[in-house]
This record gives C-alpha cells, structure tokens and sequence, in this order.
C-alpha cells in the first residue's frame, strides 16, 4: 500500500497549485522509493519514459503556421464568414463539428483536427461569432464558448477514434488479451465502440442544442 | 526510412528557433523560457544519445525552470485586432487555404504511406503526414505572404509562451506512469478495486470494473495505462472467466469507461490543460468543467450497457 504514497503526493501537490511539473516529479520520486527503488534509478526510468513520449509533444511544429495566419486575420475572416451565414448558431456549429470530428476519427484521421490545428485558428472564433450574432450583448470576457469548443473536439475525437481498428487503444486491447490467451479480432473491439460513440452523439449533442439557449434568452428585443 | 527521426528533427529545429528568438529583446525574465525551450529541442534532437539518466537530469532541467517560476511570458511584436481585420479584408477567404494544407496533406499522406513501407515507417503515418502538411503549410504561407523568416516563429512563440511549461506535462504524466508501472501500483489498486467486490455480485463486478477504469484513468491521466490493471484485477477473472462475458466486449467498453475518465482530469493534460492555455482560457480547468456533464451520463450509458450485456450473454 505504501507505494501509494506517489498518489497521495500527487492529489496534494495539485490541489495545494503547485507548479504541475514539480508535482509530477515528487510524485515519482515518492512512489520510486516507496518501492525501494534506488534514486538514481528512478531518474533513469523517468528519463526513458520522456525520452519515449516525445511524440505528443511533436504537435507544435504547427504554432509557426497558426500564429503567422492570425497575424494576417485568420480568426477575424473565420468570424466573417459565419457572421454571413444564415441560420448559424453556436450548437449548431459545435454539433456539425462533432459529427465531422466523429466521422473523421472513426476513419483513422485523428490528427486532421485538433485544438492547434482547428479550434484555436478555425472553430472557437467561428463559435464566438455566431454567439455574437445570436446575442449581440453577450458578455464578451465569457470563456464558456472556447471551453466548449475545445470539449466538442475531445469528446469528438475519444468516441470516434476507438470504431477504426489500427488505432492504438484497439492495437492495445488486442495485446493485453493475448496475454490471457484470448484472440479478438480488431473489428470486434471497434464494433462495440459504436453504441457509445451514439451516446456521446446523442448526450453532448443534445448538450450542444441546449447550449444554444444560454445566448438565445439574453438576445435584446 | 522516414520515421521519427525525421519528425524529431523538424520538432527539435522548430523548438531550438524558438528558444533563439526568445533570448533576443530587453531584460532578463525571457532567459527562462529560452532555456526551456532549448531543452526541449535538445530531447528532441540528441535525446537517443544522452542516454535514460541523461534524459532524466534534461526533465530535473525543465522541473527546475518551471518550479522557479522563470518561465515569464516573453515580449511579443505582433499586429493589432484592426490591421489583421485588414489584411484579412484584403486576402479574403483564401486565408483558410494554408490552414487547410495542413490536414489536406495529413489526410493524403495517412492514406497514401500505407502503400509505400518501405519509405514510411508504417507506425509513424500520421506523425509524418502531419509533420510535411506543416511543412507544405508554412512553404505555402513564405511564398504568397512574403513574411520576413522569423516571423513565423515569432508568431509561433507568441502562441507556444502562452502553453508554457505545460507543453511537456503529458510528456511528464506519460514517464510518471512508467515509474507507477515500475513501482507496481497497478497492482495494488487493482487488488484494492477488485477486494471491494460483493461474492458473485455480476452489478458489483460491472461497477467496479467501468467506475475503477474511470477512476483509475483520472489517476494516471491515460486509460491506456489504466486498462492492463483493471482487466487483471477485475475484467479477466470475474467478467469473463466467472461470468461469461464475452472479452471484445469487456475490453472495448473498459476501455470507453476509461476516456470518461480521460475526460474529468487534470492528469490528461494534452486534452486538457493545453487547450485552456492555447485558447487563453482564464480558468485552468474550464475544459474539464465543460465536458463533465457529458462524461458523466456518457460512463452511466457505458456501465449499464456492460451490465445488460453481461445479464443477456
């Protein structure tokens, strides 16, 4: 129980706002020598296993590209061509790009989208845009909008993604179920990823049209 | 063949202009970021070559800058709302077609490096398709923008200083799990989980599989990491072999319960955190706070389909 202990660290460090990173470290150090693990040999693990997840971390290369077409007005033109549209609301917008981000996911193209790629640049301007249309005195310091612009891509992506069969959560399942002797084919994991893919459709949908409201009701009249 | 280490390279160049064109201006506060950014290139670019303790001393390296809170946000030239609603009056919709380039060239290359192994490494698509669409992207902006070379990077500093630290806290989260996985904590929580179980409750066993996923997944940040423990503490010995439940239905719904999860933590920082600070969000957690309600009734919908389902076999 006692190597727990790197939980607890963890837990504290973050609700007492530690900066993250430290946080992350002590609690490594905590749960490595809770197991008796030599010091320097927790640093080696911990080195390795950066050094392995460099990966996630390769997604800013594109910052060069957004920044430089927001200096030229990207986001201002996205916000023009929905203050254009007819009919655009912020659920709207939002559930058209779930289902395009769904769709996407489920055909293996995760990274077509993403918060640097599209919703920064792309879909969170647009969003504000239309909720301005919508509710023209809306408060403009409101961050709810992005928030859930950046949520609709998540949910988007999660409940997509696990419906492609070469994805690595699917590649992962597969594995640890050999280990138990159990053959699945890739289909049938992804198969079973379809129903919930529908919940999350139907749940942040139904979230995203009621989101509509919140800008509806202050619309002056 | 094209793999990582082409991507890397890209990676690593882009994060070492950074950190140039960060420790150039007035004052001192910008140093720390610069070498955060240095650092980051150096992982990128000689990380196989420094070896796992050198690696690990680069990571004491960025704990220390961000600890000390040296990370200030550098000094930006950058245009005002009103020229940018200019020059986007004067481009027009053709704005949109560089910021295309990036997933158009992603989407051709994740298809079309499927046929050609031998010169893409078959793991790493995506990553490269994604890599020569920033590259075609940003050739695409130098030839019809004109901009000065740096400017692009400035601009892309702009954005990177506003993320900060929390660039590599999912890279921090993904080696705080190796070290879990070291200590064997799977172990221990999945025993504790898999201890709390009534005696041929299949309810008890449904709920402490899709909640312990969900839970553990908050944890460790990932359910990838979370699913090999709870599938031995509970999915393997109880859902199929005890109850019958046929196992692609117990992995692909263990493993959604998990991304409900993935969706109410801080630990998932690259979900999370990050887009807060791209999106300059005031509130750290507001993402989280805004998927809530969907994760919620969305790991119900899970639980209760994994117990109709174990009740139907």
């Amino acid at each position: 129980m006692l190597v727990l202990a790197g939980i607890a660290v963890l837990v504290a460090g973050l609700v007492l706002r530690f900066n993250p990173l430290l946080v992350v470290a002590a609690s490594a150090l905590a749960t490595g020598l809770a197991a008796g693990l030599d010091p320097l040999a927790i640093l080696a693990a911990f080195g390795k296993a950066f050094n392995d997840s460099r990966y996630v971390t390769v997604i800013y290369i594109v910052l060069p590209i957004i920044g430089l077409l927001e200096r030229y007005g990207l986001q201002q033109r996205a916000r023009d061509l929905i203050a254009r549209l007819r009919g655009a609301t912020v659920g709207r917008l939002l559930l058209a790009y779930l289902v395009l981000r769904q769709l996407t996911s489920a055909l293996g193209l995760t990274s077509i989208a993403g918060h640097a790629q599209t919703v920064r640049p792309l879909v969170a301007p647009m969003a504000e845009a239309a909720a301005d249309a919508q509710a023209p005195g809306r408060d403009q310091g409101d961050d709810a909008i992005r928030a859930m612009a950046a949520a609709t891509d998540n949910i988007g992506l999660f409940f997509g993604e696990d419906i492609f069969i070469a994805i690595g959560s699917i590649l992962l399942m597969k594995g640890v179920l050999e280990g138990y002797g159990i053959l699945v084919e890739p289909l049938a994991l992804s198969v079973w990823a379809i129903p919930t893919a529908i919940a999350a459709l139907v749940i942040h949908g139904t979230r995203l049209i009621l989101f509509d409201r919140r800008f509806a009701r202050r619309t002056p009249r | 063949m094209i793999g990582t280490g082409f991507i890397y390279t890209v990676a690593g160049v882009t994060f070492l202009i950074f950190a140039a064109l960060g420790a150039r201006g007035p004052g001192t506060a910008k140093f720390g970021a610069a070498a955060f950014y240095g650092l980051i290139a150096l992982s990128f670019l000689a990380g196989d070559r420094l070896g796992d303790l050198g690696n690990g001393i680069l990571v004491l390296g960025l704990v220390a800058i961000a600890g000390s809170g040296a990370m200030k946000r550098g000094t930006h030239a950058t245009t005002s709302n009103d020229a940018r609603a200019v020059e986007a009056d004067r481009r027009g919709n053709a704005l949109f077609l560089p910021a295309l380039v990036i997933p158009a060239v992603a989407l051709i290359g994740t298809f079309a490096f499927k046929h050609s192994p031998a010169l893409i490494d078959a793991r790493q698509t995506t990553l490269v398709a994604l890599t020569l669409g920033a590259i075609a992207a940003l050739a695409v902006c130098y030839a019809w923008l004109r901009p000065r070379a740096a400017v692009p990077f400035d601009e892309g500093r702009r954005l990177m200083d506003g993320i900060g630290w929390a660039a590599v806290l999912p890279q921090m989260l993904a080696s705080l799990g190796a070290v879990f996985a070291l200590a064997g904590v799977g172990g221990v929580v999945g025993a504790a989980i898999g201890g709390v179980i009534p005696q041929g409750s299949v309810l008890g066993a449904v709920l402490a599989y899709a909640l312990g996923m969900a839970l553990f997944t908050m944890v460790m940040g990932n359910a990838f990491a979370a699913f090999p423990v709870m599938v031995a503490a509970v999915g393997i010995p109880l859902l199929v072999r005890s109850y019958g439940v046929e196992p692609a239905i117990v992995a692909a719904l263990g493993m959604l319960a998990g991304f409900c999860g993935t969706l109410m933590t801080p630990m998932a920082a690259n979900f999370n955190l990050v887009p807060a600070a791209l999106l300059e969000l005031r509130d750290r957690n507001a993402v989280i706070k805004a998927q809530v309600p969907t994760a919620l009734p969305l790991l119900a919908f899970n639980t209760l389909l994994l117990y109709y389902l174990a009740m139907t076999r």
